[in-house]
């Protein structure tokens, strides 16, 4: 149990600026999801948490202890990769025994513990295979219990899910979950999957290009993104933009393709545009007129049923954008006229050139 | 071979085929076999062509050998020379290769072409000045005079072998075992060397054979059957008024029998070592 902080952390690889400044606090006993497109730098950040690699600037501290020059054995982390990283000459038993034997631990010790572990996992049946004789999703179990058998100070999953199938993934997400909420050992998981990183998280940062661009709990992040990458890049489909004007400053009058919102934002707009944003599950594609909201005629280009409902992509103001069909009567066909309701309360504003919301 | 792939040919290339494998069989081990004919004949019968198969078979050279010449002696240093060689250089070379394959070295490549050009030269151009380094330091006709030598010479063989393998095992395993507790002399030999160990046995035999077979230097370094090797006792069997040929026959058989009884030993380890890497386990 520690918290992990970041001091003007930089990180430079020959002449790559790989973390620019990492400013950041890791509570103790937190479960922090990095997430970002790849080589955004969230796997450097986890190697220099285990000593793996080296800031080159800045230091890194767990609780008041400056951790820069301490090697990953001495700092207690334990750390599951994506590839597992199991050792393949070794059984189940001496995969998970490992990081107890290299402290010295007691023979005894080591048969309790791995037994303890196995039972948590489910893999008592397996402890004499050998890697290559497990599945994917036991493989990653024995990774998880060579993690946790030695209860570090700080478990660090770099990407441990992207290599199991969906359903597997989403049923190993859960475990997790409950390990987490069982150990309480501060957990920092590294995703390039926004779903993942929010069904997991506490807290956490989206990174892009060696920045954090923006950190908080997971529906904090989607309901206020802080710009317009962490907008279309948190949430599945991602958001859809559309450039507007600005009609009017004081008070602020907005024109979408044509309607006009009165926006009420903490910030005024300097420019006359601005651009909006909308999440796809706030936009539906009907049948019927309700006469609340924006509301508009549009023709279906595309339909994508996903069991409880489906998805219908619609060309608006030049721009396609999805959103959830509401058919009272029979489905449509593509080509049909629909409505597009959008929710005047639902719309994100950005400012076109520095891409924060207003 | 898995059964999914067989092919059916039909019995004209069948028998092509194995009109094919006997003459490669034939080419390769053509030498061995006229020795092994060679060496069953009386002496009366060595020089003479016809007949081609020994008329009256005898095993006198086997057994001529071992009597008269210190043979089980030169065997015995062989082995000594080729075993310590193989140690040294699998010590060094996968200590150097582990460094130049995992850890954080700068000037690799250079490291590995300068490591490359000691076998370059060759032998007989070094052989000179190496006398005189052995001799110097007093090593003439020891055993150690060859196994410093051959070390030498086989550290490159087993640096560019080992270091290949090393740079197999994947680099998360690496990690891994630091993140464990490992320090990195710790994951060199609790890791990495179980993981390479087809590499291993593949450069072992490869020294091994090297060292075994080794002409120039151990002729120059030896002058007694104190430390004399294989090659050079047998280019060295006296003959009073003719060269001994069933003899030599005789004795190049024997010699060859250990080669080939460990190279069959790792047989599997020696193929997985020359493929490995072809397929992701």
């Amino acid at each position: 149990m520690a918290d992990i902080r970041f001091e003007k952390v930089k990180k430079r690889f020959k002449d790559v600026m790989v973390i620019r400044e990492l400013d950041l606090t890791i509570n103790s006993g937190e479960f922090f999801v990095f997430v970002g497109p790849s080589g955004c730098g969230k796997s450097t950040i986890l190697n220099m948490i285990a000593g793996l690699e080296s800031a080159t600037e800045g230091n890194i501290y767990f609780d008041s202890t400056m951790v820069n020059d301490l090697s990953p054995k001495e700092r207690d982390v334990a750390m599951v990769f994506q590839s597992y990283a199991l050792y393949p000459h070794m059984t189940v038993f001496e995969n998970m025994a490992f990081p107890l034997r290299m402290q010295k631990t007691s023979r005894e010790i080591i048969g309790k513990e791995v037994e303890r572990v196995a039972s948590i996992l489910g893999l008592k049946e397996l402890l004499h295979r050998r890697p290559k004789e497990l599945s994917g999703g036991q493989r990653q179990r024995v990774a998880l219990g060579r993690a946790i058998i030695r209860q570090p100070k700080v478990f660090l999953m770099d990407e441990p899910l992207s290599n199991l199938d969906a359903r597997l993934r989403v049923e190993m997400r859960s475990e997790l979950k409950r390990l987490h909420q069982e150990l309480k050992i501060t957990t920092i998981y590294v995703t390039h999957d926004q779903a993942e990183a929010m069904s997991l998280a506490d807290r956490m940062a989206v990174l892009s290009k060696g920045e954090i661009q923006q950190c908080g709990a997971p529906t904090d992040i989607y309901l206020k993104p802080a710009n317009i990458f962490v907008a279309g890049f948190i949430g599945s489909p991602p958001m859809s933009f559309f450039r507007c004007a600005v009609k009017k400053h004081q008070p602020l009058e907005i024109d979408i393709n044509g309607f006009i919102i009165l926006p009420s934002i903490e910030a005024i707009p300097e420019g006359d545009g601005v651009v909006a944003g909308i999440r796809p599950e706030d936009i539906t594609v009907a049948d019927q007129r309700l006469e609340r909201d924006i509301e508009d005629t549009v023709s279906i280009e595309f339909i994508e049923p996903v069991g409880a409902f489906s998805w219908a992509d619609v060309i608006w103001g030049g721009a396609k954008v999805r959103g959830i069909l509401d058919f009272k009567g029979k489905g449509p066909e593509i080509g049909e006229n629909a409505i597009i309701r959008v929710p005047k309360d639902k719309v994100i504003l950005f400012d076109p050139d520095s891409g924060r919301r207003l | 071979m898995n059964s999914r792939f067989k092919t059916q040919y039909s019995k004209s290339k069948v028998v092509g085929l194995y009109l094919l494998l006997v003459m490669t069989i034939l080419y390769c081990a053509g030498p061995l076999l006229w020795q092994f004919i060679t060496s069953l004949k009386p002496d009366t019968e060595v020089i003479r062509m016809p007949p081609l198969l020994p008329q009256d078979a005898t095993l006198d050279h086997y057994v001529s050998i071992f009597e008269g010449h210190p043979f089980l002696r030169i065997i015995l240093n062989s082995a000594v020379v080729a075993s310590l060689t193989t140690l040294l250089s699998l010590i060094i070379g996968s200590l150097a290769a582990f460094g130049l394959a995992k850890l954080d070295i700068k000037y690799k490549a250079l490291i590995l072409g300068f490591v490359l050009s000691v076998s370059m030269f060759p032998p007989i151009a070094t052989v000179s000045p190496l006398y005189i380094i052995i001799r110097s330091l007093g090593l003439r006709d020891t055993w150690w005079a060859l196994i410093l030598t051959y070390t030498t010479f086989s550290l490159p063989l087993s640096i560019w072998i080992l270091t290949n393998f090393f740079r197999e095992v994947p680099d998360e395993i690496y990690r891994a075992a630091k993140v464990d507790g490992c320090s990195p002399f710790q994951t060199f030999y609790k890791i990495m060397l179980p993981l390479a160990a087809p590499g291993i046995v593949t450069t072992a035999i490869l020294v091994f054979i090297f060292s075994w077979n080794e002409f120039l230097f151990a002729l120059t370094f030896t002058s007694t059957p104190a430390s004399r090797t294989i090659p050079v006792g047998i280019a060295l069997f006296p003959g009073l008024h003719e060269i001994p040929w069933g003899d030599i026959a005789a004795a190049s058989l024997v010699v060859t029998i250990p080669l080939i009884i460990l190279v069959f030993a790792f047989q599997r380890r020696i193929i997985e070592g020359l493929t490995a890497g072809a397929v992701k386990g």
